[in-house]
């Protein structure tokens, strides 16, 4: 009953949007406002049907509606509500419903905000999100259809797969990621609707994609970051990134947003670049599909790959699609994309801007590169995996010039700095550098790359919050203002700048807890008896017992091990493995101790039958917490630079020298100090 | 829009995506076994679905992986939960029959299900043609390394595994497999086994 209703809303939304994709040109051809009006119809009515679906499918879950294919393959009795309710994405056909629906979501809103536009932006980005709104319409009445009627009605399922019901991360992580990755159809859309309007050399297009890779920029960051925690918390092996293909297909649109949201503000603030930022634009989108594509499709051996069918194909026909549409499409609007400002000298921000993108563009090639390896190599015979030596060696030099940037383009002014100003400004945050690079050389950090990365990250930490104090400091002087009102103004007036900033130090912790963690890692597997007691990094646990326990969903073997200080027992801590019914193998469930020093990380590895011993792997890891920390941070930086655009209405805003007019309001930043 | 440099442009993406679909003519569930040329883990399980005439095997009989050897051994894992399981059964059952007569023993392993369950869905799914064992404590799916089912692992006549199958098995991957094992057992001499 429910599938039937979801499936006949899946399908009617089909000839919906297919509806709104005729409708809009043809309204814009014969200018019917009327026709317009259907097609943003279309998107709204798409929200709707989707929506029922995908509401279905909840029910379904719950009410363990075993007549429903997808309910069959991942639910089951045991498995609580919770975990019932986020197996809607635990498997291929629920997360390409669970897409679906947040891309006709964003779509939605897309189009509302922005529905008393005039001129054909609109309408042609309508277009855009209702042709992706297609392809996934088609995969979910096809081949990945969810609510296929199952026939006999099985009693029971297995359940969730098991490591995805055996950690909270599980209901953050994926939505996070979806909403990230969804999100860059959006600047897409937009993108797509300015060639296919003709609005593409106007800069609206790029206001309005600019603020939405921000916030799909923001979900994505928070999603890996996640993603990251999530596999440190479940996977038992201690680390946190492992270069597989799906984490790579989470990075590489990373990259490409990151490098836009810097682009952008060169295109907004000195009119170049507006090709490129067109190409990193559709190159975004284009690798989430990609990305989309190599962990669907089971082409490319991954631990999360999903189980594959005949999707792979369509996924296959869609990004040829897209390929060459978007290779036709931006190289036959490239005459139109004409430059009009120009580089005026080599020590200015928008150079570092520029490095900044080729660097970003270059790890992404690099990541890619990697990625497909395997597949290249197979086709010449060979079978071979890219592993984390070569995605180390290749990305670190570029992460450390990336790092050094960050502290170099802050202090830089647009346009050209003298000589002086050069000095002035990138001189101080060596002393930093070399004093964080020494302070990790004293506490015992020996390996080259990880004293380099104490090095830039001290430069790059101590530039941005010099920004701040300069900025602070000189509202103080001029308004009499205390630090924390200078502070909370300054960053109000001018949040693009200040919010980009805040992100600079969020990826410099997480970059400080990787080096840390990688650098003084250390680890140690032994067997103890109960009383006795092993030792790593001067951390010392105890097992006090190893005892069984049955849980509704799982059967739980857990080892109590006592964290002691001296004589004292400070802690307990219980590393567990736990048997789901449908995995043969169990799940190691590790037990992490997060002080702001680092993490105290215990595995129970084996134990005998009966009991009499457990194997323990115990691993200290120093500043992990500050990566978790530091994906807050980014989080809130990139919220601080969404903020809403702010005018001070006792200041005119002609105080801005013609000059250094921008072309957007948003771009107001180069007043330090409130003007006359 | 400037058409002669849309072209070029869109014939830039044409090695990509010759190289994703060439992706496609490799079966990624077709991989090599985690025990390569290592003998088959040994078992001893019991009859508890009998399978078909000529194939059957009485319920309650325990059936060896030794007593197989000079045969190719399709041992599949499944369950009556498995939705997946669903999807190769016939090509299962109508590939044991086909080999009817020839060195190939087609055996049936139940993973964490109960006997009722599982009879009820032969039943359902209009019977196996060859005998299912049940594995108690899933000892059998530990040593053989199973991830999930279904799965299927080939076995040569020399009592090695030579093939594992992740997901549905299909009629072209059992012909396939069987056959080439076949045509290499033939050219093991007996004596040497």
């Amino acid at each position: 009953m429910t599938g039937l209703l979801a499936h006949d809303a899946l399908l009617v939304s089909l000839g919906i949007i297919l509806l709104g994709i005729i409708a809009a040109p043809v309204a814009v051809r014969r200018n019917r406002r009327d026709l317009i009006a259907l097609a943003y119809g279309a998107v709204y009515t798409n929200f709707l049907l989707v929506s029922i679906a995908t509401l279905c499918m909840i029910v379904a879950l719950v009410s363990h509606d075993f007549s429903i294919s997808y309910v069959a393959q991942v639910g089951s009795r045991s498995t609580p509500l919770f975990y019932t309710i986020i197996s809607l994405w635990g498997a291929l056909e629920g997360s390409i419903l669970f897409w679906a629906w947040v891309l006709s979501m964003y779509s939605a809103v897309a189009v509302w905000i922005n529905r008393k536009r005039e001129g054909n932006l609109i309408p042609y980005t309508a277009v855009a999100l209702l042709s992706v709104a297609f392809f996934f319409g088609v995969l979910l009445i096809g081949p990945a259809n969810p609510f296929k009627p199952v026939s006999p009605v099985p009693l029971d399922g297995p359940g969730p797969n098991a490591l995805l019901q055996n950690h909270i991360l599980m209901a953050i992580h994926p939505p996070l990621l979806y909403l990230g990755y969804v999100g860059m159809s959006v600047p897409f859309g937009f993108a797509v609707g300015a060639m296919l309007s003709g609005e593409v050399t106007n800069d609206a297009w790029i206001t309005l994609s600019r603020r939405w890779t921000m916030g799909a920029w923001a979900f994505l960051s928070a999603a890996i970051i996640a993603g990251m925690w999530w596999s440190y918390e479940v996977l038992g092996w201690g680390g946190y990134w492992a270069w597989d293909p799906v984490e790579n297909a989470s990075f590489m649109p990373w990259l490409t947003a990151t490098a836009y949201l810097h682009s952008v503000v060169v295109q907004e603030r000195r009119g170049m670049l507006r090709l490129w930022n067109l190409n990193l634009v559709m190159g975004t989108f284009v690798l989430t599909v990609l990305g989309t594509f190599l962990t669907r499709s089971g082409i490319i051996s991954s631990v999360h790959s999903f189980t594959q069918g005949t999707i792979g194909y369509y996924f296959l026909a869609f990004i040829a699609l897209v390929l060459v549409g978007a290779l036709a499409m931006v190289a036959g609007n490239s005459e139109r994309l004409r430059t009009t400002g120009r580089f005026d000298s080599a020590a200015s921000r928008e150079t570092i801007f520029l490095l900044n993108n080729l660097f970003l563009t270059a790890f992404m090639f690099t990541v890619l590169v990697g990625t497909l390896f395997p597949l290249v190599a197979e086709m010449r015979g060979a079978k071979v995996s890219v592993g984390p030596p070569f995605f180390n060696r290749m990305t670190l030099p570029v992460i450390a010039a990336l790092i050094f940037l960050m502290g170099v383009g802050p202090a830089l002014p647009w346009k050209s700095a003298s000589e002086a100003e050069v000095k002035a400004k990138l001189g101080p945050p060596f002393i930093a550098a070399f004093v964080s690079a020494a302070l990790a050389f004293a506490i015992g950090v020996r390996p080259p790359y990880a004293l380099a990365a104490f090095f830039f990250v001290g430069y790059a930490l101590f530039a941005n919050f010099r920004e701040y104090w300069i900025g602070v400091s000189a509202r103080m002087k001029a308004h009499g203002e205390s630090i924390p009102v200078a502070l909370g103004r300054l960053v109000r007036a001018n949040n693009r700048r200040y919010g980009g900033y805040v992100a600079h130090v969020g990826v410099l912790l997480v970059a400080l807890g990787i080096a840390a963690s990688s650098a003084f890692r250390a680890e140690r597997e032994v067997t103890l008896k109960p009383g006795e007691s092993m030792s790593v990094a001067g951390q010392t646990v105890r097992l006090k017992g190893l005892a069984g326990r049955q849980e509704p969903q799982r059967a739980v073997i857990a080892a109590t091990m006592e964290v002691m200080k001296g004589d004292k027992v400070i802690a307990t801590m219980e590393p567990r493995m736990n048997y789901y019914a449908t995995s043969s193998a169990p799940v190691a469930t590790p037990q992490v101790r997060s002080t702001i020093k680092g993490d105290l990380y215990l595995t129970l590895m084996a134990f005998p039958q009966d009991g009499s011993n457990a194997t323990i792997k115990m691993i200290v890891q120093p500043l992990i917490p500050w990566m978790w920390f530091g994906g807050g941070v980014i989080v809130l930086g990139a919220l601080i630079c969404m903020l809403p655009v702010y005018r001070r209405k006792d200041v005119p805003v002609v105080a801005v020298p013609p000059a250094l007019q921008p072309t957007s309001p948003p771009a107001l930043e180069p007043q330090l100090v409130d003007a006359p | 829009m400037n058409w002669k440099r849309a072209l070029i442009a869109a014939t830039a993406a044409i090695p990509l995506i010759l190289l994703l679909a060439w992706g496609f003519s490799r079966n990624p569930g077709d991989i090599p076994s985690p025990l390569p040329g290592k003998p088959a883990p040994l078992f001893a399980l019991g009859v508890f679905a009998p399978g078909q005439p000529p194939l059957e095997r009485k319920v309650g009989d325990t059936l060896r992986l030794e007593d197989f050897r000079g045969k190719v051994v399709v041992l599949n894992f499944w369950a009556s939960w498995c939705l997946a399981c669903r999807e190769e059964h016939v090509a299962l059952s109508d590939a044991a029959r086909r080999y009817t007569g020839k060195p190939v023993q087609f055996l049936g392993v139940l993973f964490n299900d109960r006997a009722p369950p599982a009879i009820d869905w032969i039943s359902e799914m209009g019977g196996q043609s060859y005998p299912s064992v049940m594995d108690p404590g899933a000892h059998v799916a530990v040593d053989f390394g199973l991830y999930g089912v279904p799965e299927t692992f080939f076995i040569d006549v020399t009592g090695r595994v030579a093939r594992k199958q992740i997901g549905p098995a299909s009629d072209v991957v059992l012909n396939h497999v069987i056959d080439s094992l076949l045509a290499a057992g033939a050219q093991t001499p007996v004596a040497a086994r």
